[in-house]
């Protein structure tokens, strides 16, 4: 067991936090929270930033693009970017975290051409078309039906709580390719396509957020032509591909998050001694523990790389499953404390934890619940049957 | 980075488990729970001794296995499976101070937490043990004496020699933390089987999902506070010590009694080694850093 880091990592940890520290004084203001075309521009303006300095896409194979860097370095590059207090990857999140990811281990060196070079460049934007209204938790049940003609599939139903949808170029989108019979079950008969979001058929109706925002969105799709060359994988293998993506989302998607987490709490500590909150003792021990918490997150995300890097980088294990689980849960802890410290200034919409903290409902939601994080776990990790 | 097991270590890991098993599996535990009044196994003290148990940190210059604090977790988290009883602890930090120890044929016990464990058999006690009163001890393998004050632990004794100190208490949390370890991971180990075994309504219960969740909650504080343990066991660090502590703490003690849960009325019987693991947990948690204390230290930090 090893914590230390190489000389090669550390200067190469030394030469990103001179360039956060020269670069991120000139970024433009960041615009509203709930502006999401503002926030779109802003986010990938960010991600030409990190292109054009050779940070963007570190641990993709270089022939996708990207660096070729080990796991070890893209946890240093999180670290450090969230340390300095630079953007989130905000619009950029599907394509860099999770559809990129997947072309790269899935796609055919044409289709790793097309996309992945914009993802890095910051030119176009992912959304993941997966969960359907009658398909969520239960995402194989899903319904929207792609028919082959010549050399298109057209395509025809609904997604929904579709991300960043108003403003991607991209969509990450599951549809049945074989109805489901009985020599076909739900879980066979799906493929994993790559529809441009400007095909005629497609109508994007926003949602809105309980903070507020229209973050995501409904999807309607009404005879959409997607050529068959945009399918990643097999005909009819998209679930194996969904899988894929989906540890990607799970495995490796919220790493930097924890950073930022335990940015937040120390925050937390100063605002709240300033204020004379920290005075109630048993506000002070919730933040002891979740400095606990959160140090224990980062220490299990280190686990986690190394495991995977020992394992020759590839697609994360479950154990991400684990991760989500405790990650999810202390980050809605985290602002439920900050709502502690603010105390009346917690019900001010114009307070940044006050909207984190809505945020945070969502992350025990989205990417599988905890209740399915937990059957996973029970099942794939614990060996305990298959039931309800 | 390289933050895994290396091959060393893992075969410390798989000789430690084997020698348990054979010296003391759970007909043994059992045996022990149900003799009455416990008494310390002097012939294991000594094989673990011999097996470099209690040297592991000794030098090798002077006659120790000369192994880092990692590897020491490591034997604990085994120990701590294994619910082996005794004031392990103490006599593991004694093996330099202390003749005797290294070799497991010298008993070393300390105050901690305003308890002493294993008082009347130790051969040498550490701390001030004047006034200490038996207490009939929640748990049946490790017999218990409360001494008066507010004692706060390895460090807080006047009479104390000098290894242990503020470095000597910080090592015991994490020694402590690691049995707490190997303890979360056992029960979380229990509660899978009998869940797979019971069956209920013409299914296994672990079909049912009330009890995976039951049995995925176990595994996620048990690699929490694997991952804070063994960190804390490659930096030293003090505050990373006492996060360790109060997480696996925690993963003990809550695995203990889901481990119950899921055992249904089986487990809230004598017969069922649940509860053992689960009056460990709490006499663990009793010693060495308290969870109030090291919330609080780890606020003072932020
Ligand atoms: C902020 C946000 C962003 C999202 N972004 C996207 C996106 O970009 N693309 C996309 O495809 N999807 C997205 N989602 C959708 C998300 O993946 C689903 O909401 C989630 O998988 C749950 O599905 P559902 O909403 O249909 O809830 P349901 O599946 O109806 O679940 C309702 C409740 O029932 C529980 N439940 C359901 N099945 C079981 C079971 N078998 N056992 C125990 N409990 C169960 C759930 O845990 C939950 O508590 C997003 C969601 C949110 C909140």
């Amino acid at each position: 067991m090893d914590l230390t880091y190489t000389q090669e990592e550390e200067s190469f940890r030394a030469g990103l936090r001179e360039w956060l520290a020269r670069t991120l004084p000139q970024l433009p203001p960041r615009p509203d929270p709930l502006d999401w075309p503002g926030r779109r521009a802003y986010d990938m303006g960010w991600q030409r930033r990190l292109y054009d300095a050779g940070y963007a896409g570190l641990h993709w194979p270089v022939d996708a693009g990207g660096r070729g860097a080990t796991p070890t370095q893209h946890l240093i590059f999180l670290e450090e970017t969230e340390k300095a207090g630079a953007p989130y990857v905000g619009a950029n999140f599907v394509g860099l975290l999770h559809a990129g990811p997947t072309i790269a281990s899935e796609g055919t060196p044409e289709q790793r051409a097309r996309w992945l070079p914009p993802v890095l460049r910051g030119d176009e934007v992912w959304c993941q078309g997966f969960s359907e209204p009658d398909a969520g938790s239960d995402l194989a049940s899903l319904r929207t039906r792609a028919w082959r003609d010549g050399d298109d599939y057209v395509v025809s139903g609904s997604k929904i709580w579709t991300s960043h949808a108003e403003v991607a170029d991209w969509c990450e989108l599951l549809v049945r390719t074989t109805p489901v019979s009985e020599d076909v079950p739900k879980h066979r008969g799906i493929s994993w396509l790559a529809m441009p979001m400007d095909a005629p058929g497609i109508t994007v109706r926003p949602l809105r957020t309980l903070a507020g925002s229209t973050e995501f969105a409904e999807v309607f799709l009404d005879e959409v032509r997607v050529p068959v060359a945009n399918r990643v994988g097999a005909e009819n293998d998209g679930w194996r591909v969904t899988m894929v993506t989906l540890s990607y989302e799970r495995g490796t998607a919220f790493v930097g998050e924890v950073v930022a987490c335990r940015r937040v709490l120390g925050e937390l500590a100063r605002e709240a001694r300033k204020n004379g909150r920290w005075d109630d003792a048993v506000l002070r021990r919730r933040l002891g523990r979740l400095s606990a918490e959160f140090g224990a997150l980062w220490r299990l995300t280190q686990w986690n790389v190394s495991e995977s890097q020992r394992a020759g980088g590839g697609v994360p294990g479950i154990g991400g499953s684990v991760f989500k689980l405790r990650y999810s849960h202390a980050r809605q802890e985290l602002y439920e404390a900050a709502g502690e410290v603010l105390g009346p200034g917690a019900l001010d919409l114009g307070h940044d934890w006050t909207l984190d903290r809505l945020s945070s409902l969502s992350y025990t939601i989205a990417a599988g619940t905890s209740q399915i994080q937990q059957n996973i776990v029970a099942e794939r990790i614990l060996g305990l049957p298959k039931g309800r | 980075m390289d933050f895994q097991l290396t091959e060393d270590q893992r075969a410390l890991q798989g000789g430690v488990r084997e020698l348990l098993d054979g010296r003391f599996d759970a007909a043994a535990l059992r045996a022990a729970a149900d003799s009455g009044t416990p008494s310390l196994d002097r012939a294991l003290w000594r094989e673990l001794g011999e097996a470099g148990f209690f040297s592991l940190r000794v030098p090798e210059e002077e006659g120790g296995v000369g192994l880092g604090l990692p590897e020491a977790v490591l034997v604990f988290e085994e120990a701590g499976r294994a619910l082996l009883p005794g004031p392990l602890v103490a006599t593991f930090l004694a093996a330099r101070e202390v003749t005797g120890a290294a070799q497991g044929a010298t008993v070393v016990t300390t105050v901690s937490g305003g308890l002493v464990p294993w008082l009347d058999e130790a051969d040498v006690v550490h701390g001030d043990v004047s006034g200490a009163v038996p207490l009939r001890s929640v748990d049946p393998l490790t017999p218990l004496h409360r001494v008066p004050g507010d004692q706060q632990g390895w460090a807080a004794s006047s009479e104390a020699p000098s290894a242990f100190t503020a470095a000597a208490s910080s090592e015991a949390d994490l020694l402590i933390a690691a049995e707490q370890l190997g303890s979360a991971g056992r029960t979380c180990e229990m509660a899978v089987r009998y869940a797979r075994e019971r069956t209920q309504f013409g299914r296994s219960i672990g079909s049912f999902q009330a009890v995976k969740h039951l049995c995925a909650q176990m595994l996620v504080r048990t690699e929490v506070a694997r991952a804070a343990v063994y960190a804390a066991s490659v930096t030293g660090d003090g505050a990373e010590i006492t996060a360790a502590k109060l997480l696996a703490d925690e993963a003990a003690e809550r695995g203990a009694r889901d481990c119950l849960q899921v055992h249904g009325g089986m487990g809230f019987t004598w017969e069922a080694d649940v509860h053992l693991h689960l009056k460990r947990a709490w006499v663990r948690a009793g010693l060495g850093k308290a969870a109030a204390r090291a919330e609080e230290e780890l606020a003072a930090a932020l």
